[in-house]
């Protein structure tokens, strides 16, 4: 083990991380959310998903330092007195578990599917490709209808709740992995070109080894590219699905949904219902993407 | 300073030759109303489809015999008087000299041919039009109406009933209704087209996207107040765009306002919010037929087959907090089943169940749920003002006398699949809203009160099956009484012994919602129709 | 080539009839479409009636089977909601997505591609780090967030712009225009930023990426060893090497922009197909839905299959197979 640690504070990737203040920011913001959310429980004040814990009575309160508000509710209160603090925490919760597993499963199909119909070409690449256009025509919101309507029809009534997350899981990634096959396929097939591929191919090395060893590393960079800017955009689409009644119900709201129903509130002045769950989701999502940045430029062979 | 004066320099050259363009074309203070509201009409055609928006927007364009003025008081429409001549017929004295749209005179046989189309296949106002056994042509301009029965609401009913030239469709392969399935072929022309008598008529129209409606010059009626020459409807989906729209000064008329937006319609200026009571109830039912709840925790039983769960929701649920903090102050807490405005309320039976989450907690443990139980909760989140966030509510104050709601809140289309007889009334607990169109409370006890019957089409939408063979009973003369009084105490104790057994949980009638221009002067009718008649702009 | 493109149709046709197949299995779990076609008082065998006249009753097969059919012969139905043949409606809307669309992938391109070569050319400079963190701020507010700010802001407090529409059209009899009058791109504006801001975020980052990579390959060393301009290495040799990757991501999105600016045409109550499906969806409109998945598979298939001509006209690498 001490081993390890000393090879990897030796190693250029630490001195990378090390010698750039933003990319530690970054990292450090990214595992405080993360952290924070997973441990709602002990971090929040409140516990916002349970319903008899909060009072109609103390709805829209403003941040506790404007006019009328009360530091029992730092942030605030939503349209239904639940602290806005606590769930951001606690939505928090749902929409990372959300938006990393789904793209997450959407990058694994996509790269698979991507390398194979790349490499392979001819009628492989034509019938993954033309499958790929059929995910195409669906968007999000149908994928995620039929998810759930399957997954209903399979199911005894009442087990729907505790499978939520994951029908919004798997339609998302549905939904989310052609982008990914599409170019990995396009670079893939730049790559199978090149003199290293062909000399791998000459002294016999399985197939999977040369896909997954050789080509994967060169064509990563703009699928890690995609999948830090998917996070957002999963995040949101949860939201969307929550209001088709096919994701997490409104009574344990996530940081999407949040975002959604403070929309409604927009113009009558309760600005902090959106404003803190949406600058939450902008912190996240600038993080991730910073730290995708650094560790898509530190691990490429070629900007070595 | 300087550029201002620039501007209104430019500006005024440019009304100057848009006046004189104007002027070539049109009269001079030609007056053009916008509004906008969150759907479309659905069709041109004013019997193939029975829904309030669809018909309040042809009511400009058709007209019935029997109208309704800005407070829903009934005033003669193209008949000039009626008198019910025993208790199942009516005589009808028709208004001479009205004009249809394309010139054709208006007579007792456009009447009768309209009652005929309304039977048709196709018409979504078949049941309206089965109130009326038959229609007697006396003269060109005298008719006999009769009922099948004694029917006090007849005349209510023929609010809805808009006449149509009867030479036009016969010319146009229209004599039937148009019905969704035919829609773009024959016998479809009076989806897309339109001839009635009314004081303005369709110009141009665009599905979704816009309908422009132009001011009937030959209207028979010189006194009604409008001033506008011009009418401009566009559909706008989203609320905030709405909102926007009218604050931004494109738009002199917007509805539905979300109501947590009066605040700043208030302060903006030039602009204001208009709200008053509509006569929607909405309303929380509980399924109280089938042995064992479909969605719940309680196996075996039924929890809401006992009264004391029944009543210990009734005073788990604080009206006035919702009132105060969703409707901002804009609904009206209600403990019965229907509005102010419906013909047979009375105000004296009108006792909300009190607040007393202690009660709640003592009825449940009485009951044999000391520690509460599980129930899903069906709800739609685009259909009523707020409804998605009445339920929530809901659900946070039933947590805190021990019953567990799950939420499924959904887009109406997906709600009322699941909740409505195609689904097979699949739901515990739900949330509904209803308007008699009829603005008569037969019509609430009809759908929603008595026990469901197939055969005889009642309960429809008695979704939980409340039934109480006395309200039954009591229904029949609620049906057929013409007697004012003897038809109201039927009314009152019938209300009475639905509050008492809690059949329903009625929670309050939402506010209508309009945000108007500032000197557009509208009439705010309670069934949520814009009446172009009573639009006068500055 | 011949050959090529005739395997292409073929693919295509197959394409489309998948997508059909499972729009059809799919529309039973979307809502009931008879409740948005009665009023509220209409008795439940009214409603079952329509039911049974519409096809809704028959076995999800059978409808498909009536669909493909239709379809061959170029009819697609009537919408529900609207009373109106599919056809036309979606020839009455396609112009106003269309427009927007182009408008707002060139505004992406024209600021994104400049931006994304500048930042992978002085990657450590203030200005690009300004670029980079500006462009994600765009994305992680979701769409209709910055739809209602833009509304609120130009169109509520300043006035400038319209906040809703297409402003004033032109109809040329096969093709409606908002490009010939002053409203018309007026309107057009927030609508266009809106949409672009997205594409834009992901053009930067993906020039940038791959540009830095191909801006240290060993054929940009022998240029610059050959002593070529620094520009013209920039541009013709780096950008181009760049930009398979570049294309494919671009090319879906613009079918994504076709198909699904939903929430953008919502916002600003466009007139286009997004606002037509979303409503579609909502109402369970199913002759609408079903014509229009078609379509969109078809976007796809054409965009899919131009990209990949591009490729070989792009880059020199996939020529010499």
């Amino acid at each position: 083990m001490g081993d390890f640690w000393r090879r990897f504070f030796d190693s250029d990737l630490w001195w990378s991380f090390k010698s750039s203040p933003l990319v530690v920011i970054a990292f450090s913001i990214t595992v405080i959310i993360v952290f924070s959310s997973i441990f709602a429980t002990f971090v929040a004040p409140y516990n916002p998903f349970d319903l008899a814990q909060f009072d109609l009575m103390d709805s829209l309160k403003p941040p506790a330092w404007m006019e009328g508000g009360t530091s029992q509710f730092f942030l605030g209160t939503d349209d239904q007195g639940r602290d806005v603090l606590s769930t951001i925490l606690y939505g928090s919760r749902v929409s990372l578990l959300v938006g990393f597993m789904s793209v997450f499963f959407a990058m694994v199909i996509g790269i698979i599917v991507g390398l194979i119909a790349g490499y392979s070409g001819g009628w492989v690449d034509a019938l993954l490709m033309r499958i790929a256009d059929v995910q195409l025509s669906f968007p999000a919101i149908l994928i995620a209808l039929l998810v759930d309507g399957i997954v209903r029809g399979l199911l005894p009534k009442g087990s729907h709740d505790d499978l939520a997350v994951y029908v919004l899981i798997v339609a998302i990634a549905l939904s989310f992995w052609v982008q990914y096959a599409r170019t990995v396929r396009s670079s893939t097939m730049i790559e199978r070109t090149k003199e290293y591929v062909q000399a791998a191919q000459v002294i016999g090395l399985p197939q999977p080894l040369i896909l997954f060893r050789h080509i994967l590393p060169n064509v990563m960079g703009p699928v890690l590219v995609i999948a830090t800017i998917q996070l957002a955009l999963a995040v949101i689409t949860e939201a969307t699905l929550s209001f088709l009644g096919v994701g997490v119900p409104p009574t344990s709201p996530s940081l999407g949904t949040l975002i959604r129903v403070g929309n409604d509130y927009l113009f009558s002045g309760e600005w902090w219902i959106t404003v803190f769950p949406g600058a939450a989701l902008v912190i996240l999502v600038l993080a991730v993407n910073i730290l995708g940045d650094w560790l898509r430029d530190a691990l490429n062979p070629k900007l070595r | 300073m300087s550029i201002k004066s620039l501007l209104t320099t430019n500006v005024s050259i440019l009304a100057l030759t848009i006046a004189t363009t104007v002027a070539l074309t049109m009269p001079v203070q030609a007056k053009t109303f916008k509004y906008a509201f969150q759907g479309d009409a659905q069709s041109l055609d004013p019997h193939s489809l029975n829904e309030t928006f669809t018909l309040g927007l042809l009511g400009n364009v058709y007209e019935p015999l029997i109208d309704y003025d800005k407070d829903m008081k009934k005033i003669p429409g193209l008949a000039t008087k009626w008198e019910a001549t025993s208790p199942t017929t009516w005589a009808f004295e028709l208004r001479k000299g009205v004009k249809f749209h394309n010139g054709n005179p208006f007579t007792a046989d456009d009447v009768i041919f309209t009652w005929k189309r309304m039977l048709s296949e196709g018409s979504d106002q078949k049941a309206r039009a089965a109130l009326i056994k038959d229609i007697k042509k006396v003269d060109d301009f005298h008719i006999i109406v009769e009922t099948p029965v004694p029917n006090p609401t007849v005349l209510n009913e023929m609010t809805q009933m808009y006449v149509m030239d009867k030479e036009w469709a016969e010319k146009h392969n229209a004599v039937k209704s148009s019905s969704p399935k035919d829609a773009g072929r024959d016998g479809s022309y009076a989806t897309t087209h339109e001839n009635g008598t009314g004081p303005f008529i369709v110009e141009s129209r665009q599905p979704d996207v816009k309908t422009v409606l132009v001011r009937y010059k030959d209207h028979w009626n010189k006194d009604i107040a409008t001033n506008i020459d011009r009418v401009e409807f566009t559909p706008i989906k989203q609320a905030a765009t709405r909102v926007a729209a009218l604050l931004s000064g494109q738009i002199d008329l917007v509805f539905p306002v979300p109501v947590q937006d009066w605040n700043r319609l208030t302060k903006a200026p030039s602009v204001k919010a208009l709200n008053g009571p509509e006569a929607r109830t909405i309303f929380l039912g509980m399924d109280q037929s089938r042995d064992e709840l479909l969605h719940s925790s309680v196996k075996g039983k039924n929890p809401f087959k006992d009264v004391r769960v029944r009543k210990a929701f009734a005073h788990a649920i604080n009206l006035d907090a919702i009132k105060k903090a969703i409707m901002r102050g804009a609904s009206t807490p209600s403990g019965l089943m229907w509005a102010p405005q419906i013909q047979g309320y009375n105000a004296a039976s009108n006792t909300p169940y009190k607040y007393d989450p202690e009660t709640s907690k003592k009825l449940l443990k009485e009951a044999g749920y000391p520690d509460g139980f599980t129930v899903t909760m069906d709800c739609p989140n685009n259909r009523y003002v707020n409804d998605e966030k009445i339920c929530q509510a809901v659900a946070s104050m039933l947590a805190k006398v021990g019953v567990k709601i799950d939420l499924l809140a959904q887009p109406k289309s997906k709600y009322f699949a699941k909740v409505l007889a195609q689904g097979g009334y699949d739901t515990s607990f739900y949330l509904l809203g209803w308007t008699p169109a009829s603005m008569d409370v037969y019509n609430v006890f009809n759908s929603l009160i008595v026990c469901q019957n197939k055969e005889k089409k009642a309960g429809s939408f008695n979704l939980g099956n409340y039934c109480n063979k006395k309200v039954d009973e009591l229904t029949k003369i609620i049906a057929s009484e013409t007697d004012v009084a003897k038809r109201q105490a039927a009314i009152d104790e019938a209300a009475k012994i639905i509050q008492d057994e809690v059949g329903y949980l009625p929670l309050h009638q939402q506010p209508l919602s309009w945000g108007v221009r500032d000197g557009v002067k509208v009439a705010q009718r309670a069934d949520n129709v814009l009446d172009y008649r009573d639009v006068v702009m500055p | 080539m011949f050959l090529f493109l005739a395997r292409r149709l073929f693919q295509a046709a197959m394409v489309m009839l998948t997508v059909a197949l499972i729009a059809f299995a799919l529309f039973q779990y979307v809502g009931d479409p008879v409740a948005n076609m009665v009023g509220q008082d209409t008795s439940v065998a009214d409603r079952e009636k329509l039911k049974q006249d519409l096809g809704l009753n028959d076995p999800i097969i059978v409808q498909f089977g009536h669909f493909v059919q239709n379809a061959s012969k170029g009819e697609f139905g009537q919408s529900y909601r609207l009373r109106k043949p599919v056809k036309e409606l979606i020839a009455e809307r396609f112009p106003a997505t269309l427009e927007l669309s182009i408008i707002s992938a060139i505004l992406a391109l024209l600021v994104g591609i400049p931006m994304g070569v500048y930042t992978a050319l002085h990657p450590k400079s203030w200005v690009s780090q300004g670029f980079m963190t500006l462009s994600l701020i765009g994305i992680s507010l979701p769409t209709f967030l910055i739809g209602i700010f833009l509304i609120l802001f130009f169109g509520v407090i300043l006035q400038w712009l319209p906040t809703f529409g297409r402003g004033e059209v032109v109809d040329l009899g096969w093709w409606t225009t908002g490009f010939l009058s002053k409203s018309g791109w007026q309107s057009l504006i927030m609508p266009a930023i809106t949409l672009a801001i997205f594409q834009m975020t992901l053009i930067v980052r993906l020039i940038r990426a791959e540009m830095l990579e191909v801006l240290r390959s060993d054929y940009i060393k022998f240029a610059r060893a050959r002593g070529l301009h620094e520009r013209s290495i920039s541009f013709s040799h780096a950008l181009k090497n760049t930009l398979v990757p570049v294309i494919t991501i671009i090319g879906l999105q613009i079918g994504s922009l076709i198909a699904f600016a939903i929430i953008t045409e919502s916002v600003f109550q466009w007139p286009g197909m997004g606002l037509l499906f979303i409503q579609a969806i909502e109402e369970v409109d199913i002759p609408i839905m079903s014509a229009y998945l078609l379509l969109i598979a078809l976007v796809f298939v054409i965009i899919n299959l131009l990209v990949d001509i591009l490729y070989y006209s792009i880059d020199p690498r996939l020529r010499m197979n």
